[in-house]
This record gives structure tokens, sequence and C-alpha cells, in this order.
């Protein structure tokens, strides 16, 4: 089997892999937010980039190659990650303490996985107003981190086109593809794939919020992409 | 005329400000204003921060409240979460909990009452009765006590502890937890935790003993103090159990007049509307409440451990009992409205829990599974339930889309803000030596806020040190004196 290296070790990989995938296959974990195994490589949040023969580059659009020489876990690297979820949180609304989605969000395990304590940024505090028209789901545009999952999950997989993203730069935001902009007036149902893939708090089932104790989230027992190292 | 409204005119008067009071959480000031003669002629409690949970809580999905909420404060977050918790249990139908997550809350709620009296009596307030309130500034504290009264400040620690462990057991953590959720709980209580908490049991039980023979002893030692020491006589407000019993979780409202004639009583809290309402006065953010049948001037009272011991007809555990009977005879039946006394029902109150506690533990129905009742929604809900400061109110609106309305919040401090500039006037006319501000009019004026309350931030909002400053002001606005220090 092919190999790179990454930070020195010796990474295994098949025919069409990414450096993201087989890195995570062989147990390296490269923090990202935007990549999904289900989905195609997106390579917009940036938070999975490493630096490759001196140039820095997003591991989930990398395609493996043989003889790479892959840096992730340095010092340059951290700092640049730190620094685009310290964007996001300040972009956003991001208030974890009274979260529902705190424990198995991605963007906070990635956030503590790197160390992230403060905004570092000034918070924009954007005036996003919820949408709670839907009978089972409610849409909270606070915590949306364009990582376009819903949109790709809508599309390609539950077929519905519910959800795409609008505007450009700071004004870039998540919309419903329905007249009235709300999602009572699309198709979408709390069984889509696109209600389950969100990273995030924005897509939820109304009612279930909190329902698993903390000790027993998803991110209580292991840090994100950080499986078996103290969270 | 209240005694805290603006003088409309007068000649000769001045204003002292203590600005901010210490060793209370959260930022408030207190100004005093002279008159001619240079007696205190009117005295306020200021809040001046502002903290708006009743308005940004408008638009969240219901769900997200009873977590959100408990923000409001660090001692006592287990209050809010459950006050708010209770209200949406009628906003989900859910008329009657299972019995596990009834057990569950209450242990948490029981739980807190203990740390949050132990952190109330043994680290804030008792340097102050120990140490004398003019003693040492910088010995004054819980460093302090711990290096004069070693055991004392242990048992307060560990009563704390214990308590915050009842929490950890039940909410997922030790503050701002999750462990209660609108219509039921999502924690399970282990059998080992239980048998951890049991095992510790017999230590925390003689702690609170031990805390209740103190304060006794503190006041035998300096009976006419006690007695006299910020004295303002009013209705007392709490909720009761059934058969009139001492209960802090679920109960129907009571109110009896400053000599203990009822005023109200088997009211269901959630039509508090009906007989209490909020006046707003400009010159601070909180609100004043006050029973309707007595009206603004005559209707404020006070709620805490003072009202509740007071207020009950009996305790149903039998330690706490004992105390209670000891408590009440001191006045022979008759209700005292002295502030100090008000650390003696504290201790009485911490004893209860305790007791609580171990039949809480006892009850195996604390350790089933967790469940969420549901049944049919209704648009509004009010929750109540006794806080270590008193009475605590959540009212909420939620419209057919799951979003929230409405917030009303009527929190202790706010129900005891009137009380609290009673009490500090009559402390500020009993100490004020001359016409200056001096350390022991700060000292005195502190520890009669502290004793209705060392949180004040749960009715605004609190960030920082708090430096202490007294200001006098002339009537014109002009500064004739000032004394400032720094945190203690």
């Amino acid at each position: 089997m092919s190999s790179f290296t990454l930070d020195g070790h010796d990474v295994p990989f098949t025919e069409g892999q990414s450096v993201l995938q087989a890195a995570l296959a062989a147990g390296h974990p490269i923090p990202h937010l935007c990549a999904h195994p289900e989905f195609k490589a997106h390579g917009s949040c940036r938070v999975c980039t490493v630096k490759v023969n001196g140039r820095m580059v997003a591991s989930c659009t990398l395609p493996a190659a043989a003889g790479l020489a892959v840096e992730s876990e340095t010092q340059e690297l951290k700092e640049l990650r730190q620094g685009l979820v310290q964007l996001l949180f300040v972009e956003g609304n991001h208030f974890c303490p009274s979260c529902e989605k705190s424990g198995e969000c991605k963007l906070q395990a990635v956030g503590y996985a790197l160390d992230v304590r403060t905004p570092h940024f000034p918070q924009l505090f954007p005036d996003r107003p919820v949408d709670a028209s839907h009978p089972d789901l409610i849409l909270d545009f606070n915590r949306c981190i364009l990582c376009e999952l819903c949109v790709r999950a809508s599309a390609e997989v539950d077929g519905r086109h519910a959800f795409a993203l609008s505007g450009r730069g700071l004004t870039k935001h998540l919309i419903v593809n329905a007249e009235s902009g709300l999602l009572k007036d699309t198709s979408v149902a709390v069984t889509d794939t696109a209600v389950t893939v969100c990273p995030v708090g924005v897509i939820l089932k109304k009612g279930k919020g909190f329902a698993v104790p903390i000790g027993q989230r998803t991110y209580d027992k292991a840090a994100f992409g950080f499986e078996g190292k103290k969270p | 005329m209240n005694s805290d409204a603006t003088p409309s005119s007068s000649t000769g008067t001045r204003r002292i400000a203590i600005d901010p009071v210490s060793r209370v959480e959260g930022h408030g000031k207190v100004t005093l204003l002279l008159g001619a003669d240079g007696k205190v002629q009117q005295a306020r409690l200021h809040i001046v921060e502002f903290r708006g949970f009743e308005r940004f809580i408008q638009g969240r999905p219901y769900w997200e409240v009873p977590v959100m909420v408990q923000r409001l404060c660090g001692i006592c977050p287990v209050s809010h979460h459950l006050a708010a918790s209770k209200a949406l249990d009628v906003v989900v139908g859910a008329t009657k909990l299972s019995a596990t997550a009834e057990r569950v809350r209450r242990l948490m709620h029981y739980g807190q009452m203990l740390q949050s009296h132990a952190l109330h009596f043994f680290h804030l307030a008792s340097p102050d009765l120990l140490f004398g309130f003019d003693s040492e500034a910088s010995r004054r504290n819980i460093v302090g006590l711990a290096q004069a009264e070693p055991e004392l400040a242990r048992h307060g620690v560990l009563l704390r502890k214990f308590g915050q462990e009842c929490i950890r057991v039940t909410a997922g953590k030790r503050v701002h937890g999750t462990g209660s959720v609108p219509g039921g709980v999502n924690k399970r209580v282990t059998k080992a935790e239980r048998d951890e908490l049991q095992a510790a049991l017999p230590a925390v039980l003689r702690y609170a003993r031990a805390g209740v023979a103190l304060v006794q002893r503190l006041h035998a030692m300096n009976s006419e103090l006690y007695e006299s020491f910020g004295t303002i006589r009013s209705p007392l407000l709490s909720l009761v159990g059934p058969g009139g019993r001492l209960e802090f979780y679920e109960g129907l409202l009571r109110a009896k007049d400053a000599d203990g004639k009822t005023l109200l009583d088997g009211v269901d809290p959630k039509a508090y509307r009906a007989h209490l309402d909020e006046e707003v006065r400009g010159w601070t953010y909180m609100k004043f409440p006050y029973l309707l049948a007595l009206g603004k001037e005559r209707g404020w009272y006070k709620v805490g451990p003072l009202a509740r011991v007071q207020n009950c007809d009996v305790i149903h555990t039998p330690l706490a009992e004992a105390e209670r009977q000891a408590f009440r005879a001191v006045h022979g039946g008759a209700l005292v409205h002295a502030p100090l006394f008000s650390h003696w029902a504290r201790l009485i109150e911490l004893l209860h829990a305790a007791e609580v506690i171990e039949e809480l533990l006892r009850d195996e129905a604390l350790l089933g599974e967790p469940t969420v009742t549901t049944g049919e929604r209704v648009g509004e809900g009010v929750g109540v339930i006794e806080a270590p400061r008193g009475t605590l109110i959540h009212h909420y609106k939620v419209d057919g889309n799951d979003v929230v309305t409405l917030c009303n919040l009527i929190v202790s401090t706010t129900h005891n803000n009137q009380a609290m500039n009673e009490a500090v006037r009559v402390v500020a006319a009993q100490y004020l030596d001359g016409h200056e501000p001096t350390e022991a009019l700060l000292n005195h004026v502190e520890v009669a806020i502290r004793s209705f309350d060392p949180c004040l931030s749960c009715a605004t909002h609190a960030l920082g040190r708090m430096p202490l400053e007294l200001e006098v002001v002339d009537e014109a606005g002009a500064r004739v004196g000032l004394l400032r220090r720094g945190s203690s």
C-alpha cells in the first residue's frame, strides 16, 4: 500500500482518498469542520489546513499521494486553525452555556481540541431571529458556520434542495428555499439527513434539547478528532 | 410618600453614597440623604447594572430556558433551573411528574439550599458575626475564618461541598448543570452516587447541628445587637407545604402581617398576579413588589429564611423542628423582624435540608429511570419555588411555535428590595456618627444587606471587583465628603 508522511509518521492510503481521510483512518486526528465522510470534500472551512512542501492546503481536498511530506501538528498550523475557529465563534452568536448542542457540537469540540479559550476577535453579535415555523424543527441561524452540510445533504441525499447559502463575505448566510423563507413552507422532514448532519446547533428537533445528561454526551467522552486523549 | 422617595424640596439635606457595597455578590450602591438635623431622612439601595434576562429570553425555544436562566446566578442557579422547569412543566402539560423525576429534582433543590445556606453563612456572613462588624477588613472573610476558626471554616466548606455533590449527581455539574428539563429530568442517580452521599450524611448532620448551636451562642452573647440591628417590621411571604409545613419545592403562598395575622393562605402560586404587583422606580433597576391588598405604601414584605421559618406551622423533620420551636420561643411565639435572626433561621433550614436529603436518599424511587412527562400543551406557565433567599417566581408565555413570548421573573432579592432599603435606613440611623461617613457606618450597612442577601446580581447584573465608595452630597448635588476603600 502506498503511503505519505504526516508529521514524520507513515500514513497508508488507498487510491482516491484525501490526505484527511487517510490521516483519520490511520488514527491521526486532523481537526476539521465542513468535511464529512458521506459527502464530497468541500474545502471551505480550512480548519483541516496542513502544510505540504511549504504550501498551506486543505487536507480534505488534497488527494493523498505517495511521498508527500505533510505537516499538521505544528504551532504555526495550530495558530492558524485557532484563528479560523475564533472567527467562526465571533461571526455568529455561539452561547455554549445555554446551547442544547453543547457536548455534541463539533465547533465547540474543535475549539476545545485547539485550546481556543477566548473569542480573541471582537464579537459581531449579528441579529438573527430563529425560524420556529416548522412543526418539528427549529432553525437557529445564530450558530451557522456555513459548512453547507445541510445544503449538500438536502440536495444530494434528501432530494429536497431546502437550504442554500446567500450573500457574499460577511453577509453570507443560510437561507431556506421557500418563497416565504420559512422552513414550514419546505418539504423538510424530521427524518431528513439534512437535519442530523448539522455539526452545530442550527437545525434542531423541537422539544428534544438537553435530553442527554452531562457526562454522557459525545464530546464528554472523547474529544473531537482526539479520541483517547483527555478532552 | 415612601421613605425612599425623592424629597420634593428641603434645605440642608445631604446625600451619602456607599458605592459599591462589598462582599455582596453583585454591584450595589447605597445613598443616604441626611436632613438638616443630621438624621438619616432616606436610604436607597441602588442596583446599578442592567441584566435584561426577561427580554432576551423572548424569541428563544422554551426548552432552552431552564438552562439559560440559571446563568442569572452562580450561587443558586438550581433555583432558576427548577423554577423555569416547573413553569414549563405546565406548558408541556406535565401535570404530575414521575416519582423519580420529582425526587431527583428535590434532591437537586435541597442540595442547593444546603450549599447556598452554607456559603451565605459560613463564607460570607459569619466573619462579621464572629469577629465584629468593625474588625480588621483583611481578616473579616473566609480566609480569616479559616485561620481563626479552622474547624468551623472546615464545616462550612464541607457542608457546601456536600450540597454541591447532591447537585452534581442530579444535574450533571456542581454549577449550571442540565438535569431538569420541562416535564422531568434527564439524569439517573446511580446507586453508587446515592451510597456516596449517604456515607457523608452523618457528618453533614453533625456540622449542620453545630451550625445552629453556634448561631444560638452568638445571639446569647450579644442579644441586644441581634434584637435591634436593622429591625424593620413588615409582612412575611413564603410558600408552605401540606399542613402548613416548611417547604422549598412545591407549595401554596402564605403571607402574614408583621404581627402574625394571616393575610394570604392557600394561594395557588400560579395566581400570583392576583395578589402581587411590582412598582418600577426610576433610580434603580430592581422592581418593588407589593401585596395588592395592602397597596404600594404598606404592601412590601420580606421573603427568605426569616419569613419561611415563621410562616410555616411545623417542620416535618425532627431536628429542624426542635430548632424551630427554640427559635420561636425566644420571643414567645411573636414574629421576629430583626435581620440578624435570618442567619439563625437560615441554619435551621440548612439542618432541615440535610434531613430531607437523608429522607430522599432512603427513597428507592430516587434511583428509577429518568423520565419526561408530557400532556396537553398550554401557552402559559408559572413556576414558583423557595430559593435560598426567598420566594422565586418564573412566568412564561410560549407561542404555538414553541418560542417564548413573555418572561417575568420576580427573584428573591426583588421581593426583599423595599425591606433591604428600610433596613439600611434603620441601620444608618443607628450608626451614623455625626455628619461624616465612616468605615463603621459602611460596615454596618453592608452587614444589614448581607443578612438578607449576599447576592444582588440575580435581580440585575454583576461584574468585577467591588471597591467601596461613600459620598456625601448636599441637596444641590455638590460633594461635601468622600470616603473610598478597596475591595474586601
